[in-house]
């Protein structure tokens, strides 16, 4: 019963596409929140346009509706389902954008529906920028000297009188979308102009530069009846300058003496006592490292990403408290879920020291800027654990599975002491290795401080990790020296690389010694209580504290470490009801994962959680201390499936489809063998190793061709080729990173996208739908619009997919999951790849069509058959929903990202549309990902050559929606023969006006600009595809996409029909409710 | 250089030494704080202990102008590890050095979670320090079991009276071994505090005419201080407004009939949730205590329970009926740990007729 009787039926708002600056951590808020509303009984609404959460499933929320996160859409599901109440703080900032917007109109006190968990005027003193400062200003609290402005002109004349360099911090944006630092007049007018346009009030802040200052942290918790606590401090080892999301960060903060951790809790309490905060709230802070003056920088009246992270840092599960603080519970009256004896009116106290590293997507786009500002650009993250500083930094590198296990690196021999502190002053990725050359150099700390303004105490910490390095070099390997190591983290391949030993050697060495990991656990107290959290983290030098037992069967399960893309959070939902599957079945269950923004690593999802890194050695150390009895690689995307071959090294059985059939999909020889066996056609090509050798097949296959490294998730790296010069550049880049498998090259065809997800028993097989992709094949699968049921294939084609696949999954000996994607010509069918394991569209296909796909592949996996778990076999008959999965792009956070689609995926997220028509489902989606035309109902059409006749076709279908059309030369002169009166404007290379100066006026709905191939940047195209998505217009670069817009907007409706996808037609094979035991 | 930290059960931990080689028997005690080892160093409370610091770096601001006192009090100090470049714009040295000048010694590197939870389990224990590796235990088990913390507020109480000056209300602090923040919170608030050696007479306070009486924190055994309870007791008849903390609170407690007793391995920590009974407020407190005041044998026409432990439901405070007088388990002055309750010290001074 929640404490507040009035309360009932909520309607919880979640926070949409996963895009850069908005992941994974508010599902796991959400879902957390979920649970805990339902635990006091209360009904629960959830919205929330992203299919690949797991607050999205019929068992977290009892009406689920996947809608676009639209005023007039929530409006409508207040209308129809009458909640008393909305919770608008537990999903994100749009969340909470939305919560206000419906409260300002008015519409919430005219239905009677109350905001809880804050109230409107309290997200407005935290949001609104003035009455933020006014608010501070106060209470007493100090905020940089700002001024908030509306145009650039007032901007110039604000920074005129304090002086740059200054900050601009747009109002109401995501991640910090459209600030930045300004450090002269060029540069404030023109990330202010991008600012104001951002902003939703159209404000954004100017305000002193603070940058170089220590960035605090604080997440602080208050109950309506004024309690207040607050969970975790964190420091950014990066200062002020660095958007926290994309900075390293420790927490508790190592820095700060007393005085100053006491001063600014205080404050924080302060703040958000004054702002009347009833739930979780975070406090950013600025402190002058050379006093105790500090700022407040800002305030997220809501769980945020960094409350996802002191989450996972101290074991507080600070969601949970807000759902109950919002049903009016006082601090004092909830337990704590850790320790089951104290309550939530405490604060943590860590024995351990927690690192977060920010997982940046550069090795996406090659051409985006790296540099780290205060707009924040990660679009994951990982988190690690130990006891001591240098271990948790040196686990984090590893986790972030970017080819790099330590701060070792030949990178920069070559540069001379003047590049190296150049290099230095530049803010990126890699200053880190960049700190630990400079000490190799044997650069003072004090000058690598000036110039980075990173804490002396951080620098030392690098220093030592590369004095460890220089005594692995040089001296002989002793027990100590090795210990040493160990403690600090190093793992075995380094240990050897560096003292030229083998792994083998340095491994048994430690186990001769008993050198071993131990495991800690996290319990929120420093063990000063009892606890029963069966949630780990790994040490070297210190008692074992993991309780092992092997009464049940116990299964592994490998998650998907931090979210990037190509490998979102679709895995997380994967792992985690794998994860339940097997719990169901009596099975104790382990997951081993280090991403903090996940339901999997909520401590009470598994039997047990290791936050550990997904290295072969880091779960070796488990697997000896746990002994299970199989592990599950299958659901946790390519970085679970990369573990395979070490896991049975171990001697740990792979469950679910074998190894060597994992390998026979992905070896292009050995899977060449199973087509002709299966008598299946494929693209022809070919493995290579070097350019000559991809030139070589290139030439008999005839241009275009796909060129892609295997065994790799998203197509990374993946090109189609026009020439040779093409395969030239694109190997370069390929073996950039040293490659342990080939190269394939294979003759790009062009037809339709089909695309399916199926669960087979070894024998049986269950098609739960058939999913076409709106883009003919060449854009990734990830980034094509994909529709439920396929909309335009013949009975034929279905039938010979479906037979395919069928012979696919018993010739791969698949148990479990397979995804294949097919391309169909005519009534031709081709296989273009095969993928024995979960993938990305498992969620939204289990959704649509009801059958938890995951759910039975754990089944199978365990030993059940379909037939003996009562499921048809073969293709699922159609459900009465149509369903379209809208990719989403984060592409204006990145400066300097070339925007094109191409076969390597972009996306960050994805929403889903679903209606019972396509035109519905597809108007839905595009709502869903932000598209809200038309607006100025003029737009830019400039495409190769090739796309041209369809290019009029488009073009005619927006005239008669009332666009007028503009149009560089040739696509205006022919778009002006086919008779659509298409407007010339010069080129970017040609006088003004041009076709740049015409988005730079801010009239432009959208761009439609096919690209010729290649990465070329400096081409027109590019800027005016930068240009448009820098200020903010809509740009297509795929001719499908187009039509499927248009077809959208000539389909426009102001009232949607609203699905509950928790009463889709389902084959409820099992209604038990996850973690309950057989 | 080794060191060994040896418990009373046998259990032995090998780490390094840190600070004074010197051995030294004392009891072990465990705070969890994160940061303001400098304050417990300095915290005379830790007179005739030995702190374990649960978290695992120790010493990474150094020591700055933050004494709670004019030394530190711990006999050993014990830390999973000391970090070797101190940073902070007020840092004036190491917490090495300062160990080593004020001949404490210590042990780091060793599983400090591992000995917390030993002590958790089996309640505080007696250990020795030392850099001698023993080949048999048996002898310096003996004397590490016959170890007792005895009196040590003589050891911390100052040698005499001394007055810190204000404008406004006069306040009599009774040393018991006071943390230097609760006279700087008085001072702050404009107070002339005048302190007093724990022995001194009540006579002798009352002669000088106090606004309040103040009666600090302290180490040891309340009950081991029977002559200053006696006094206490006579204070407590005065009708002068009181305020005490920690032992001071419990002193006045036996004083007027209450009981105490030792808990199994006490509350030393900066997070301890603290509940006004009054208001049903929840204030997380600094706390630095291994006894506790028994409620089942409080009279309650004398003092009803003001504040409780959120956690364990053990008494955090008192309120003395029919007197102006109320004593707190915790520390409003913080030093190290939450202000929260620092509103406690304008009660006091409301009590006394002032204006916070």
């Amino acid at each position: 019963m929640p404490k507040c009787e009035r309360i009932k039926k909520v309607l919880m708002i979640g926070s949409g596409p996963i895009v850069i600056g908005q992941a994974a951590e508010f599902d796991y808020a959400g879902t957390q929140a979920c649970r805990s509303l339902k635990e006091e009984g209360v009904e629960v609404v959830l919205v929330n346009s992203n299919p690949a959460t797991i607050m999205t499933d019929g068992d977290i929320a009892d009406k689920v509706y996947i809608e676009p996160l639209t005023v007039p859409v929530l409006e409508q599901i207040i209308l129809k389902e009458q909640p008393d109440s909305v919770l608008p703080t537990l999903g994100g900032q749009a969340g909470l954008n939305l919560g206000m917007e419906l409260a300002e109109s008015g519409f919430l006190d005219k239905h009677g529906v109350k905001l809880i968990g804050t109230t409107a005027e309290t997200i407005f003193k935290a949001e609104d920028r003035q009455a933020f400062k006014d608010t501070m200003e106060k209470i007493g609290e100090p905020c940089a000297p700002s001024q908030v402005v509306h145009n650039v002109a007032d901007g110039i004349a604000f920074t005129n009188t304090i002086g740059y360099p200054v900050v601009l911090r747009p109002a109401y944006t995501l991640g910090g979308s459209g600030g930045g630092i300004a450090r002269n007049e060029t540069e404030l007018v023109d990330i202010l102009t991008n600012g104001l346009r951002l902003s939703r009030v159209g404000e954004v802040l100017v305000e002193r530069c603070i940058a170089g200052w220590k960035e605090i942290e604080y997440e602080v918790m208050r109950d309506a009846a004024g309690n207040c606590i607050t969970v975790c401090n964190m420091e950014n080892i990066d200062p002020v300058g660095v958007h926290t999301g994309d900075s390293m960060v420790v927490a508790p903060s190592q820095t700060l003496g007393d005085k100053e951790y006491q001063m600014l809790r205080s404050s924080a309490l302060n703040i958000i006592r004054e702002l009347e905060i009833t739930g979780g709230c975070n406090v950013q802070y600025a402190l002058n490292p050379e006093s105790f003056e500090y700022c407040v920088i800002e305030v997220n009246p809501r769980v945020s990403r960094s409350s996802a992270l002191a989450s996972k840092a101290t074991g507080y599960p600070i969601a949970k408290v807000a759902a109950k603080i919002a049903l009016g519970y006082t601090l004092d009256e909830i337990k704590n879920a850790v320790t089951g004896k104290t309550y939530a009116s405490f604060e943590p106290m860590l024995d351990y020291c927690v690192v977060k590293l920010p997982r940046l997507p550069f090795d996406k786009f090659l051409t985006a800027k790296r540099t780290l500002t205060t707009q924040m650009k990660a679009t994951g993250e990982v988190m690690s654990i130990c006891t001591n500083f240098e271990g948790a930094l040196m686990k984090a590198i590893r986790s972030l599975e970017q080819h790099v296990d330590s701060l070792v690196t030949d990178q920069y021999l070559q540069c001379s002491y003047e590049e190296l502190v150049a290099k230095l002053r530049i803010v990126d990725d890699r200053r880190i290795f960049v700190i630990a050359e400079a000490v190799r150099r044997g650069l003072a700390y004090e000058t690598i401080h000036q110039i980075t303004r990173i804490d002396l105490w951080f620098i030392d910490k690098i220093a030592i990790l590369v004095e460890m390095e220089r005594r692995l070099r040089s001296e002989p390997l002793t027990v100590e020296l090795l210990r040493e190591a160990k403690r600090m983290e190093f793992p075995d391949s380094v240990i050897a690389r560096l003292t030229g030993k083998s792994e083998e050697t340095v491994r048994q060495l430690r186990h001769q010694h008993q050198i071993v990991a131990a495991y800690k656990m996290v319990d929120t107290c420093a063990a000063e209580f009892e606890a029963s959290t069966p949630y780990y983290y790994s040490v070297y030098g210190g008692e074992n504290e993991a309780e092992v037992s092997h009464t049940r069967k116990k299964v592994l399960v490998l998650g998907s470490g931090p979210i990037r893309i190509g490998q979102g959070i679709e895995f997380d939902y994967c792992s985690v009801h794998c994860t339940w599957a097997f719990a169901r079945e009596g099975y104790e269950t382990i997951i081993v994962n280090n991403n903090p923004e996940t339901v999997s690593t909520d401590f009470d999802i598994a039997d047990k959680l290791y936050f550990e890194p997904l290295t072969p050695e880091d779960v070796q150390n488990i697997v000896d201390i746990e002994r299970p009895d199989g592990a599950v690689v299958q659901f946790g995307g390519q970085t679970a499936i990369k573990l395979t071959e070490s896991l049975m090294k171990m001697g740990v059985p792979i469950l679910g489809t074998r190894a060597e059939d994992v390998d026979a999909a992905e070896d292009r020889e050995l899977f060449d063998r199973i087509l002709e066996q299966t008598k299946i056609p494929r693209a022809a090509g070919g493995t290579v190793y070097t350019a000559a050798e991809a030139k070589e097949v290139a030439h008999h296959l005839g241009y275009p061709v796909l060129v892609r490294p295997s065994y790799v998730l998203g197509g990374q790296g993946m090109q189609i080729a026009d020439s040779d010069q093409e395969i030239e550049e694109f190997m370069e880049i390929i073996n950039r990173i040293a490659q342990d498998h080939p190269i394939l090259v294979d003759k790009y065809l062009q037809g339709k996208e089909i695309e399916v997800d199926a669960v087979c028993d070894g024998v049986d097989i269950l098609i739960p739908g058939i999913m076409e992709h709106i883009e003919r094949t060449g854009v990734h699968s990830g980034d094509s619009i994909s529709v439920y049921p396929a909309f335009s294939i013949s009975d034929k084609v279905r039938e010979t997919i479906v037979e395919y696949t069928g012979r696919l999954a018993r010739a791969l000996h698949v148990i479990g999951l397979i995804n294949i994607q097919f391309i169909a010509m005519g009534e031709e069918v081709y296989v273009i790849e095969v993928n024995p394991r979960s993938s990305r569209t498992v969620p939204y296909i289990s959704k649509v069509t009801g059958i938890p796909i995951v759910d039975l592949a754990a089944k199978v996996i365990i030993g059940h058959t379909l037939k003996e778990l009562g499921c048809p076999v073969g293709l699922a008959p159609a459900c009465e929903y149509i369903a379209v999965k809208m990719p989403v792009f984060s592409f204006e956070k990145l400066r300097g990202a070339e925007i094109s689609l191409g076969p390597e995926m972009k996306s960050t997220g994805e929403c889903l549309g679903i209606a019972k028509t396509f035109n519905e489902a597809l108007y839905k989606a595009f709502l869903g990902a932000g598209i809200h035309l038309p607006r100025h109902k003029q737009m830019i059409i400039t495409v190769k050559d090739a796309d041209k006749p369809e290019a009029a076709a488009v073009a005619r279908r927006f005239e008669a929606l009332g666009y007028t059309i503009y149009a560089t030369r040739s696509t205006a002169k022919y778009l002006q023969q086919q008779g659509v009166n298409a407007r010339r404007v010069n080129k970017i290379t040609q006088e003004s006006p041009n076709v740049l100066d015409l988005i730079l006026g801010h009239k432009i709905d959208l761009v439609i600009d096919t690209p010729t191939q290649g990465r070329d940047k400096s081409r027109d195209g590019f800027l005016i595809r930068r240009n448009a998505i820098e200020t903010g217009v809509h740009c297509l670069t795929a001719m499908d996409t187009a039509n499927a817009l248009v077809t959208s907007l000539e389909n426009a409706r102001d009232e949607l029909t609203l699905v509950d996808i928790a009463k889709v037609a389902a084959i409820r094979l099992d209604e038990r409710k996850p973690g309950e035991q057989v | 250089m080794k060191a060994f930290l040896i418990l009373e059960d046998g259990t032995v931990f090998c780490g390094t030494s840190i600070g004074s080689a010197r051995e030294v028997i004392s009891e072990i005690v465990f705070n969890t704080s994160m940061t303001g080892y400098l304050e417990i160093l300095t915290d005379p409370s830790y007179a005739g202990q030995a702190v374990v610091m649960t978290y695992p770096l120790i010493g990474n601001y150094g020591i700055t102008p933050d004494e709670e006192s004019k030394r530190p009090w711990p006999d050993g100090y014990i830390v999973r590890e000391l970090s070797r470049m101190p940073s902070n714009f007020r840092c004036q040295g190491s917490l090495q050095e300062y160990l080593t000048q004020h001949d404490i010694p210590g042990v780091a590197g060793i599983d400090t979670r591992a000995l917390t939870k030993k002590l958790r389990r089996q309640g505080t224990m007696n250990g020795m320090i030392t850099t001698h590796a023993y080949a048999s235990l048996e002898e310096v088990l003996s004397k590490i079991r016959a170890y007792t913390v005895g009196d040590v507020v003589s050891k911390v109480t100052c040698a005499e009276a001394y007055t810190l000056p204000g404008k406004g209300k006069r306040v009599a602090l009774l040393d018991l071994g006071a943390k230097d923040n609760i006279a700087r919170s008085l001072e702050r608030r404009g107070c002339t505090v005048t302190v007093y050696p724990a022995y001194t007479a009540a006579e002798e306070i009352l002669a000088a005419e106090p606004d309040g009486i103040m009666l600090s924190n302290g180490p040891g055994d309340p009950k081991a201080c029977t002559a200053i309870i006696r006094e206490i007791g006579k204070l407590y008849q005065s009708n002068v407004p009181m305020f005490a903390i920690c032992l001071g609170h419990q002193l006045l407690a036996l004083a007027t009939g209450a009981d105490t007793h030792k808990m199994k391995y006490g509350h030393r920590g900066g997070n301890h949730p603290v509940k006004d009974l009054e208001t049903g407020r929840v204030y997380i407190s600094s706390q630095n205590h291994g006894y506790v005041v028994d409620t089942e044998r409080l009279r309650k026409d004398v003092a009803v329970p003001a504040f409780v432990n959120v956690n364990d439901g053990t008494n955090e405070g008192l309120n003395y009926v029919g007197k102006n007088i109320f004593t707190v388990q915790f520390h409003p002055e913080a030093c190290p740990g939450p202000e929260d309750s620092s509103f406690l010290f304008d009660r006091f001074l409301a009590m006394m007729g002032g204006k916070p």
